[in-house]
């Protein structure tokens, strides 16, 4: 089935005339990225002038989106490399419930480092799980990533109250972790709060994002961000990343052309588990919060796998979409509806913005539902005075919806997502 | 032995579960020729070439390449002894590019970077297989996703190059470009192993031809020397069942009548069906011939409802009694079940993916279209035991080789599962049939069987629209044949004086 | 005709009965590395179903799971994956015990307006994942997940105090809903009091065998779960099936807190129970969508949550039930996966063996199994995909494009 079936286009197509419009020069992907970057934090800036919330941009909110993000950003690595390969990955809200358990327990013993590690070995655990139901035995992916889920949650039941509760004599959580040291770029920290402090439009706004991203990061958040581009580069710059891909594409290709499928699947299968398990220790380590609490995923694996849709199954708009969820709830958290309130301002200058931008190459159907929908974001901002904060905690999964209601057919999952693959059975 | 021999075959044997393959097959291909491998749909060829390409292991034989004794037991083996192989079902991933297509899996030769999209430069100006190495192959048209996958073998350092069934999904201009590449390319050397079942073409291209039937080598011949018709014979073998029924059961009655029928590409650019009208009479069997995607099976789905057309009429004659003039019903404006309930039987062309429920059981299957009507049911109540009486009966009827009716249909053979498909087709007493390929990789009992079913039902008044690749069955069934290409009726035929040779002339449109 | 029968239960039988064994082992083993005595903990457990109200527990609580379960199964025959049975019970159940919380209707009527409230809020919940499905092509197990979330923060917003909650304590919940609206139970005396709703779920389940058995529409239903193609030519409107199935799957989700609410609790707290739909999954996957395959599920689920609360008297922690549970599941749908490869090779050799052997005919080479597919990737377009035989999610299999 996962053929290129060249009967399925009727007629004949002459061979010359190519199945697309013509391609057309796009900016390359770096550049793009901080294009969309650059006007996000426009539009955040703007809107903290036109409003006067400052929480919008404050230091406090940046970090605190930072440290929001990591997880999901993590979980979302995991889900890109199982779905680069073909495998979709129900599995990593239980890969990462592993995650915090295995992290907790070294970590309680030997230190954040070890903490790290020991969450990974675990996420790894629900990963190879997950291959041998999925790619030996061909169970249906979201089947055994719900079963995984299951397992895993009353595994780390069992085990917390086993190993955690004569420490912290409760079954729910193990005793306080030691974690990270934070970090903070200086002087340049300092600098930037002060600059932040007096409220100067737009330039206080930058420093109080710039200084959120460069105070108070723990080394985990380094990682957490250089796996990005070490994701892209592996998996779109090298021949390991080629094979794994075409895993994904067209399996049985890959295997006509001599790749040993299962291999590349299940080293996908490791390394997001491994990723997934990291985003548990993430939430382990989190500075506010320090140790294993039953329930802490709270359904950010996913999240994670939300994120990876909302990008396109790239590195580059995963990490957008973990930004925009991490930053709402950031901003939740620091500064309730009222603040997210005013983010709809902000929500319905963007659209505005991009009803324009439609307009402006004579696309006018997208020109007039955006420009609608910036009209509506406006009118909620004008006729109430704060969201609900149990819509606010939700807003990146209405968010996703919408992406997806409006986007699913211009998504490009791999074209194997999903599918059982047999050797030779084609 | 000659040692100018760049593939032997010995003694190559495979069986599946129930199936027989090949069975002792021979075959000698020498250096620097196109050898051609023909032989009918289901004859083996694909699977003999898998065997050659690694990826199925025989189980018995052996293979020899440039003289020396192989073991291939993945087609990386085969790939370093110098064999590649363009599948019939291109292997490639839409959502990588062209460059990427090619190197994967041959990395280790020039990297993934420029070095390696500069060898696939020079060898697409060698051989003339040129193709933009950084497209993303989703853009790409049939034929140069045909070069792609050539440039893939070359890029190997292929020398012998199995192209399975390449012309079948292109359009004459395409071929005529192919076959220039590949002269081209045999000056420079290389050998290729050309699977078809087109005698024309395998006669054009070829400088040898093995023929293949059931499994088995049925000899080597010089495509200079051999006629049409010998080969034809070598590939059908004489006790083919004939087709042939000639005494004329048709009448003046219309049965189907489908006026300028249109139909768009989902891209809504082209049109995929082009003003199709037709009438087809009770007791007539009115024949399509045509080269696969030509609009054949959009013409089927279209008239079936299963795609929209974009205009047109289909208006069906339910008949009012023995011979008498029933009344018209339009069924344009009706679903697909409608127009099962307004009298049309459809065989699909594709059994396992529109005919059957793979894993239900048998009389499961025998409600599969007919959910709204007696004997399976009575409006929204099943009668599972009535419904386990009629399969009964078209398993005995039909001769549907089987253990009983709560066999999942996936265990059935090929062609027992078909017999079951026309054997429901033919129960919910239609005034119409449509039979899309109803032969197709079945066994030549079975094929008797569905032949003979179609007639029987012919001579009581039945009509049928006759979709097939197989021209002697066309020939063979139809009382009228029509050829469709490019999405229009372009020429009419009389079964009784055609040859096959000139239908497929007007097939490709090298009789305009 | 003795050989059809023991062949039939072995393929129904033998992968759960592998299954649970295994896990139960695994267990054992678990429990001797912790230096606990396995044997003296399943005797405990056992001999709990004989105390104070543990029997009547299992009964009531399996309800619950069976509802969650047939749910999940309406979903999964058409190879619908339904993650979101969770988010449209809760919401389902929070709008009902608001509703009947409001009035003090005539008895009868009180209690039905109830269900059909949670019904039409279970469907309804469930419709927006069918219609984005349908319309938009956006796979249902990404859409009901984040459905699920949302109707955390709905049904939050809901019973707020100046929405429509009332403090108690320091509890959150819904006005009660008065004795008029309550589903009245049998009491057992001091063994308790089994669920009213106990005997709604068993009808659903006599309903569910009965549509999917011996109806068109659940012909229907399953003929586009395992192949939207071939239920397309047979005339079936694979996208109205899709709509249908969601739909009622939502409406039979919607009922899931309803023996608890009607027959224990009386109002919708914040503190109401959690899960259940996840449980259901798992549950429809034991059950492998078989009405009585999902109620043995349900009743195994339900001891193991209720006799296990005895283990704490023996210094186990019963945690060990969870363990249980979640290696069943893993291990079950493997089972079900080997069980079915093999018994497909043994079917068609048989079938083979049967018939005469066609020399060279292009049967495609049946060793490649009804081929493969899985669920629709996420977010993309794709269509459902086809099933397994004997109807089962577990099989993964069976796209019929593969095989030639």
């Amino acid at each position: 089935m996962t053929t290129v079936n060249p009967t399925a286009a009727p007629g004949p197509a002459p061979a010359t005339v190519p199945a697309g419009p013509p391609p057309k020069r796009r900016l390359p992907g770096w550049a793009r990225g901080a294009g969309a970057a650059g006007a996000a934090v426009a539009v955040l800036v703007v809107t903290s002038a036109l409003t006067g919330q400052h929480e919008l941009t404050s230091s406090g909110t940046a970090q605190a989106a930072l440290r929001l993000l990591l997880p999901i950003l993590l979980a979302g690595l995991g889900g890109l490399w199982a779905e680069r390969a073909g495998v979709i990955n129900l599995g990593l809200e239980g890969m990462m419930i592993l995650g915090t358990w295995g992290g907790a327990f070294a970590g309680l013993h030997w230190g954040p480092w070890a903490a790290v590690l020991g969450g990974v070995l675990f996420g790894v655990l629900g990963g190879l799980l997950h291959a041998l139901a999925t790619v030996t035995f061909g169970v249906n992916h979201i089947v055994s990533g719900v079963a995984i889920t299951l397992l895993a949650a009353g595994l780390t039941k069992y085990l917390s109250t086993l190993i955690f509760q004569p420490t912290s004599h409760n079954p729910r959580q193990s005793a306080p972790l030691t974690g990270f040291d934070t970090y903070s770029v200086q002087p340049l920290g300092n600098w930037l709060g002060t600059v932040e402090d007096h409220h100067t439009p737009v330039l206080s706004d930058l420093a109080g994002l710039l200084r959120g991203v460069l105070t108070g990061f723990t080394p985990l958040v380094i990682l957490g961000l250089v796996l990005v581009p070490v994701s892209y580069w592996v998996l779109w710059r090298t021949r390991f990343g080629l094979r794994l891909r075409s895993c994904g594409e067209n399996p049985y290709a890959a295997e006509s052309l001599g790749v040993n499928v299962y291999r590349y699947k299940y080293a996908a299968m490791v390394v997001s588990g491994g990723l997934a398990g990291m985003g548990g220790v993430a939430l382990v380590l989190n500075p506010g919060q320090l140790g294993y609490l039953e329930g802490q995923t709270g359904g950010r694996g996913y999240i994670g796998l939300a994120a990876m849709i909302f990008g396109n199954w790239r590195p580059g708009g995963l990490l957008a979409g973990s930004a925009l969820f991490g930053y709402v709830d950031g901003l939740q958290l620091r500064a309730g509806g009222q603040a997210v309130h005013d983010l709809l301002y902000g929500a319905s200058l963007l659209a505005i913005v991009v009803a324009i931008a439609w307009a402006l190459r004579r696309r006018w159907l997208p020109s007039v539902l955006a420009a609608a929908a910036g009209i509506a974001a406006y009118a909620v901002y004008f006729f109430t005075d704060t969201v609900p904060r149990e819509f606010a905690t939700y807003a990146p999964q209405l968010v996703t919806l919408v992406v997806l209601a409006v986007a699913a057919q211009r998504l490009r999952p791999p074209d194997a997502d999903g599918l059982e693959y047999r050797r030779g059975s084609e | 032995m000659n040692a100018n021999l760049a593939v032997q075959l010995v003694g190559i044997s495979k069986s599946f579960p129930g199936v027989v393959a090949n069975s002792n097959v021979d075959l000698q291909v020498r250096a620097g020729e196109v050898h051609a491998l023909c032989g009918e749909n289901g004859a083996g060829k694909s699977t003999l070439m898998k065997i050659l390409y690694g990826m199925l292991q025989p189980d018995s034989g052996r293979i020899e390449v440039n003289g020396e004794p192989v073991r291939f037991r993945s087609p990386s083996d085969a790939i370093k002894a110098g064999i590649g192989m363009v599948h019939q079902h291109f292997m490639l991933a839409d959502n990588l590019t062209v460059a990427e297509n090619v190197l994967l899996g041959a990395e280790a030769q020039h990297g993934i970077g420029g070095k390696a999209r500069r060898r696939i430069g020079e060898l697409a100006a060698t051989t003339g297989l040129r193709v933009d190495p950084d497209l993303a192959l989703a853009r790409l048209g049939v034929a140069d996703r045909q070069r792609v996958e050539i440039l893939k073998v070359l890029y190997r350092g292929a020398r012998v190059v199995i192209l399975d069934e390449p012309t079948a999904v292109l359009v004459p201009q395409e071929v005529d470009e192919l076959f220039g590449t590949v002269r081209q390319m045999r000056e420079q050397g290389y050998t290729f192993l050309f699977i078809s079942h087109k005698l024309d073409e395998v006669r054009s291209i070829a400088d040898t031809i093995t023929v293949i039937r059931r499994g088995r080598c049925v000899g080597t011949v010089d495509p200079h020397t051999v006629t049409s018709r010998r080969l034809a014979e070598m590939m059908v073998g004489s006790e083919l069942p004939d087709p042939g029924s000639r005494e004329s059961t048709v009448t003046d009655r219309e049965v189907l009548r489908v006026e300028g029928l249109t139909l768009l590409a989902e891209s809504g650019d082209r049109h995929v069906l082009d003003e199709v009208s037709l009438t087809v009479h009770a007791g007539e069997v009115l024949g399509i011939a045509g080269v696969e995607g030509n609009g054949q099976t959009e013409l089927v789905e279209t008239i079936m409802a299963m795609r929209k057309a974009a205009s047109g009429r289909v208006l069906l004659a339910r008949s009012g009694g023995a011979g008498s003039d029933g009344a018209e019903v339009d069924l344009t404006a009706l679903d697909t079940l409608g127009r099962r309930e307004a009298g049309i039987g459809y065989i699909p062309e594709d059994r396992t993916r529109h005919g059957l429920l793979p894993s239900q059981p048998l009389w499961a299957n025998r409600i599969l279209g007919y959910q709204s009507r007696l004997p399976v049911s009575r409006g929204v109540l099943l009668d599972v035991a009535a419904t386990r009486a009629d399969t009964e009966r078209i398993v005995t009827e039909f001769d549907v080789r089987t253990p009983g009716v709560d066999v999942p249909a996936a265990a059935l053979s090929g062609g027992n599962q078909q017999k079951l498909v026309v054997g429901r087709e033919l129960s919910g007493d239609p005034v119409l049939l449509i039979a899309s390929h109803p032969t197709r990789g079945v066994d030549v009992g079975a094929q008797a069987l569905i032949w003979d079913a179609i007639r029987d039902a012919q001579r009581k008044g039945l009509a049928v629209l006759l979709i097939s690749a197989d021209l002697d069955e066309l020939i063979g069934l139809s009382d009228t044949i029509k050829v469709m290409l490019r999405g229009r009726l372009v020429a009419e035929a009389d079964p009784a004086t055609v040859t096959p040779e000139q239908l497929g002339a007007a097939m490709t449109g090298a009789a305009e | 005709m003795n050989g059809v029968l023991t062949g039939w239960l072995r393929g129904r039988l033998l992968a759960p009965v592998l299954a649970v064994t295994f896990s139960a082992l695994l267990c054992a083993v678990a429990l001797l590395v912790s230096g606990d005595a396995p044997w003296t903990a399943l005797k405990v457990m056992v001999s709990q179903v004989g105390q104070g109200t543990t029997a009547v527990d299992i009964v009531n609580s399996a309800a619950v799971y069976y509802l969650s379960g047939l749910a999940v199964a309406l979903g999964f025959q058409m190879k619908l994956f339904n993650i979101g049975v969770e988010g449209q019970f809760r919401l389902a159940a929070c709008v009902a015990a608001i509703v009947g919380g409001l009035w003090a209707l005539p008895p009868v009527l009180h209690t039905v307006l109830i269900i059909l409230v949670a019904v039409l809020v279970g469907a309804g919940w469930a419709g927006i994942a069918a219609l984005l499905k349908a319309y938009r092509g956006v796979s249902e197990v990404i859409s009901t997940i984040m459905l699920n979330a949302i109707s955390t923060g709905v049904i939050a917003y809901l019973i707020r105090p100046d929405t429509f909650g009332v403090l108690e304590g320091n509890n959150i919940s819904t006005k009660p809903i008065a004795p008029s609206g309550q589903f009245p139970g049998i009491s057992l005396g001091d063994k308790g009091t089994v669920f009213g709703m106990v005997f709604v779920a068993a009808a659903l389940g006599v309903g569910y065998w009965f549509m999917l058995g011996r109806t068109r529409f659940g012909f229907e239903l399953k003929a586009s779960g395992e192949s939207p193609t071939a239920a397309a030519a047979g005339g079936v409107n694979a996208r109205r099936m899709t709509v249908l199935a969601l739909l009622l799957s939502g409406a039979v989700a919607g009922m899931v807190g309803l023996p608890e609410l009607l027959g224990r609790d009386f109002a919708y707290t914040l503190n109401s129970p959690q899960g259940y739909g996840f449980t259901g999954i798992a549950i429809a996957l034991l059950g492998r969508n078989n009405p009585v395959g999902i109620a043995a599920g349900s009743l195994l689920w339900a001891f193991l949550d209720k006799a296990a609360l005895a283990l704490d008297n023996i210094g186990v922690p019963r945690e060990i039930a969870v363990i249980m549970q979640g290696v069943t599941v893993i291990s079950v749908v493997i089972a079900y996966e080997i069980v079915r490869r093999y018994e497909l090779s043994a079917q068609r050799r048989k079938v083979a063996s049967d018939a005469s052997v066609a020399l060279g005919s292009s049967d495609a080479p049946p060793s490649s199994g009804p081929p493969p597919s899985g669920p629709p990737s996420l977010g993309s377009a794709a269509g459902p995909s086809s099933s397994g035989p004997a109807s089962g999610l577990a099989g993964s299999s069976g796209n019929p494009s593969e095989a030639r």
